[in-house]
């Protein structure tokens, strides 16, 4: 299998030198091309930061990540502005809409910030709408929408450039179970119908449980990694809960 | 174009929230617009030619503030736009996430700036012109000058001026943007909304000694400008209370941050009332970071108000003074007996011939020169005053000389005093309209209005001091100056003529003959006509033979009068405008972001059962103690920079202080009450959206 987003021995400190706090400690891992990865940590685990190097939001202190084989944390201007518009896509937990721009404008933005032309955007704009059945929506303005619209709106504005990799932030944060579910499921339908490749850091284990690999990390290290496998999601949501009862800690809340 | 419509889309959004800076930017605009228009309105004014040329001075004047103003206004677009910026650091991150360039932001900020720039001028300069149609009212009345018929004006060479200076501001902020842009990091911009201020509670004691200090040092900048005033030597001397005053402005209001939360927390009883606690809070927790801007307005306060209330104390004195000082049309002086002091003359730069043929009055004199003044004079007298080297302030003060030397050491005490019959002196009173005064073979009486000549010439008198005049002993009949004067002036600075009895003069001494007098006519324009007449024969070759009376006509002051006052209300009324919506507009934009950083707080409070009264109540206060506190300081610092300045300006007279103090806080209250109330209104407005 290509892999798609490859993690070598990458550090990330953070304070100064009398108080040094490492938030990933010399971590590794790969992703292949339409796998759906979760991954799941207590608060403070890293896992944020661990997102953060990787959607170039933040910047490692040594190591290497490698998108489609081109180590990120050697970019820089345009070509950094060229790798976020149209190898990534990011979906946070607030959303982050942009309150001046209705839905359609909001998932336009992507596509125009590319330079596509207008009747393309019309066309693919209508179509993610479509996948993500969120149609009804797009006229409107954020305020007007709910939690589960606003996730699946910038969920649409993620993924319409077709990107190498979908990056995702605790997604389902401020949503309640119906929407969650509702969103995942999209989630699901775009790893598998559209193959794309999606990185999702969650400390829900219900969330976690609907990707094909779940990556635990504890003190900026990996702690464990479970695949699905031929498991049913039930059965793969009592393994990660497994993990996590062994885990302990803050994670306990999950269950 | 996509970056266009984002642009498009912003400002549409902020005019919303921020409709007080676009507001401001167009008074900006508009005001500057104004004063720089301001001698286009006079155009079609009648005015004289003199009038004319202080009206030149006066735009000469208003150009150099304007680029002083425009300093203010450019300050103020950085620091909001800086401000406005800040806000919309999420948005950026977000653009930066989906791959736009850093560039491309910047682009969008300088369309933004564009946009607000073309409109801001348009809407401004179209409200500008507006505004000056109404402002040749107000020049009009100002130079007493008939408005014949309403002329739409319109000043092109000062709206190419508003533009260009406003051109220039607004590419400032737009390298300010791009610089600032290019140096932020994605990951701050993505959390910065998030970290909410660090409080940080400052030690108490530390807060009370350093409030006790900066009061000290404040009351002691205060007594400087009051009572010390006259130990200030130099015109740099006065820096040091400056500096002392702004200083100590900073440091109190850094511990009153620290100390008001804790002393209103100890009173129990009234910080767990209703939503006091909140409201409290939120104050402490923004003070603690606004406390040079809170300084800032303050000092702009401070300056405006002291501005205001002096430039309009000054204007009404003057308007004022003018009634009584210049009662009568014309007076007409020239110098007699000269060869008496040919020296002093000769160093005054007489010539020869002008001094040894000044034997003549000045109504003589004239008709030497082919000219019947008396025919243009309706009613008129003549007057002589007289002076002896044996009479000077070294005689008058006599015993109390010493002591007020080494008080004032640099007055003139060898000028010889101004001596003038009591008959002839109640005839230049009888027709000015003042006090007139009897004297005994035996008495003298000195009349002054000079403030600062009248007390050290009232020490003497009330010693009683004795004169020695052409053999005769004379006693003061008063034991004070008397209220009076002679020559005609815009000011009070007669420093004192000496009435005898007419019997102890002796007409040798004769040293000025007055001609005074009241016009036939009474049109301005056949006065105007006479008096360049008269001016017209210092052009005559006569003139250098012999020395052709001077002239101080009520027209001449008047119109010097006019043009200083108005010069100074206009000055005054530009720079207090500015400043004031300046610092209006500071707090305004401060207290409005809060209020949408406190969106989420409100919503809790009502949450928990607050009810709408209440938080509209706390929001109120909240503002108000924003804009109440500088505005509290900044007055007291005003009663004692007002009170130096009128000691500065003292020759101009202060008689009308009050009412400019209640025009200066109508002003105040209308202007800065009004941004209070939109800020409100629109804070208001923003934290009732959620529902």
């Amino acid at each position: 299998m290509e892999s798609i987003l490859k993690v070598e021995k990458i550090e990330k400190y953070y304070g100064s030198r009398s108080s040094l706090t490492k938030a990933i400690d010399r971590l590794s891992f790969e992703v292949s091309k339409g796998e759906f990865v979760a991954i799941m940590g207590a608060s403070g685990s890293g896992k944020t930061t661990l997102l953060n190097v990787i959607s170039t939001i933040d910047r490692v202190t040594s190591g290497h990540i490698y998108v489609g084989g081109e180590d990120i944390t050697k970019l820089k201007g345009n070509h950094l502005n060229q790798f976020r518009r149209e190898e990534l896509g990011f979906i946070f937990q607030d959303f982050n809409l942009l309150d001046t721009l209705t839905a359609y404008e909001n998932i336009a933005l992507a596509l125009s910030i590319q330079n596509v032309k207008s009747s393309e955007i019309d066309r693919r704009v209508k179509q993610v709408a479509e996948q993500l059945d969120i149609k009804e929506v797009l006229p409107k303005y954020p305020y007007q929408m709910s939690g589960g619209q606003k996730q699946r709106v910038a969920s649409a504005r993620a993924i319409i450039t077709n990107p190498k990799l979908i990056l995702a932030d605790e997604p389902t944060g401020a949503l309640d179970s119906k929407s969650s579910r509702m969103l995942l499921e999209r989630f699901q339908y775009l790893n598998q119908a559209l193959e794309a490749t999606i990185l999702m850091v969650t400390h829900d284990a219900f969330t976690a449980s609907y990707a094909s690999r779940v990556i635990f990390i504890k003190d900026g290290k990996i702690f464990k990694e479970i695949h699905k496998g031929q498991d049913s999601r039930k059965e793969f949501f009592d393994k990660i809960i497994d993990v996590v009862t062994l885990l302990g800690g803050d994670l306990n809340d999950a269950l | 174009m996509m970056l266009c419509k984002l642009s498009f889309k912003n400002i549409k959004k902020s005019i919303k929230d921020y409709a007080i800076y676009f507001f401001t930017l167009i008074l900006g605009v508009a005001i500057f617009y104004v004063f720089n228009a301001l001698d286009s309105q006079t155009v079609m004014l009648e005015v004289s030619s003199f009038t004319q040329e202080l009206i030149e001075l006066m735009m000469t004047m208003l150009s150099s503030v304007s680029v002083f103003v425009s300093f203010v206004l450019g300050f103020l677009i950085i620091y909001a736009s800086r401000f406005l910026m800040k806000k919309r650091n999420q948005e950026f991150g977000i653009y930066l996430t989906l791959g736009m360039s850093k560039r491309k932001i910047s682009m969008i900020l300088f369309l933004e700036t564009l946009l607000i720039g073309i409109l801001s001028l348009v809407v401004g300069l179209g409200v500008g012109v507006i505004l000056s149609q109404f402002m040749s009212l107000l020049v009009a009345n100002m130079f007493e000058a008939n408005l014949t018929k309403f002329t739409f004006v319109f000043s092109t060479s000062a709206c190419i001026k508003t533009i260009i200076y406003f051109s220039i501001m607004y590419l400032l902020v737009m390298i300010f943007n791009t610089v600032s842009v290019s140096h932020c990091k994605l990951i701050d911009l993505l959390n910065g909304a998030k970290t909410s201020e660090k409080i940080k509670l400052k030690n108490p004691y530390l807060c009370t000694i350093i409030f006790i200090i900066s009061c000290f040092v404040l009351g002691r900048a205060y007594y400087i400008v009051t009572h010390d005033f006259l130990t200030l030597q130099e015109v740099q001397d006065i820096l040091i209370p400056i500096v002392m005053g702004m200083v100590s402005t900073f440091f109190l209001f850094w511990s009153l941050s620290g100390l008001i939360l804790r002393m209103v927390q100890s009173l129990k009883k009234y910080y767990y009332k209703g939503l006091n606690s909140f409201t409290l809070r939120q104050f402490s927790s923004k003070i603690n970071t606004t406390v040079f801007s809170t300084t800032i307005i303050c000092l702009m306060l401070f300056v405006t108000i002291c501005l205001l209330s002096s430039c309009l104390t000054m204007k009404n004195s003057m308007n004022a003074n003018i009634k009584k000082l210049a009662p009568v049309d014309a007076m007409f002086a020239t110098n007699m007996n000269m060869d008496r002091y040919y020296d002093k003359y000769r160093r005054y730069g007489y010539n020869d011939s002008q001094i040894q043929n000044s034997h003549y009055t000045a109504k003589e004199m004239f008709e030497l020169f082919d000219f019947d003044i008396t025919s243009y004079l309706k009613d008129y007298i003549e007057v002589n005053t007289y002076a002896t080297p044996d009479l000077t302030m070294n005689h008058t003060l006599g015993s109390k000389l010493d002591s007020i030397r080494t008080q004032f050491p640099f007055l003139a005490y060898d000028t010889m005093e101004s001596i003038m019959k009591v008959s002839d002196y109640n005839r230049v009173a009888k027709l000015y309209g003042i006090q007139e005064y009897s004297l005994d073979d035996d008495e003298y009486l000195i009349v002054a209005d000079f403030k600062s000549m009248v007390s050290i010439r009232n020490i003497a008198l009330e010693s009683g001091e004795v004169i020695h005049l052409f053999g005769h002993t004379l006693k003061p009949k008063y034991t004070s100056c008397q209220d009076g004067f002679l020559e005609m002036s815009s000011n009070h600075i007669n420093t004192g003529i000496i009435l005898v009895a007419d019997s102890v003069v002796e007409e040798d001494y004769l040293v000025q003959n007055y001609l005074i007098g009241n016009y036939k006519t009474t049109d301005r324009k056949e006065i105007t006509e006479i008096e360049n007449r008269i001016n017209g024969l210092s052009k005559d070759s006569k003139a250098n033979e012999y020395l052709l009376p001077s002239g101080s006509t009520k027209l001449d002051i008047k119109e010097a009068t006019v043009g200083l006052s108005s010069m100074v209300t206009f000055i005054g009324l530009y720079l207090g405008m500015i400043f004031l919506i300046s610092s209006a507009a500071i707090l305004g934009l401060k207290e409005l972001s809060e209020s949408s950083d406190n969106k989420e707080r409100f919503r809790m409070l009502r949450k928990i059962g607050a009810d709408e009264r209440l938080l509209n109540q706390t929001l109120f206060r909240q503002i108000a103690i924003f804009f109440a506190l500088p505005l509290l300081l900044a007055c007291i610092h005003s009663i004692f920079g007002i009170m130096f300045a009128q000691q500065v300006l003292e020759v101009f007279g202060n008689e009308q202080l009050l009412p400019s103090i209640i025009m200066t806080a109508i002003f105040l209250i209308f202007i800065y009450g009004g941004y209070f109330l939109i800020t409100y209104f629109c804070s208001k407005r923003i934290i009732k959206e959620q529902d």
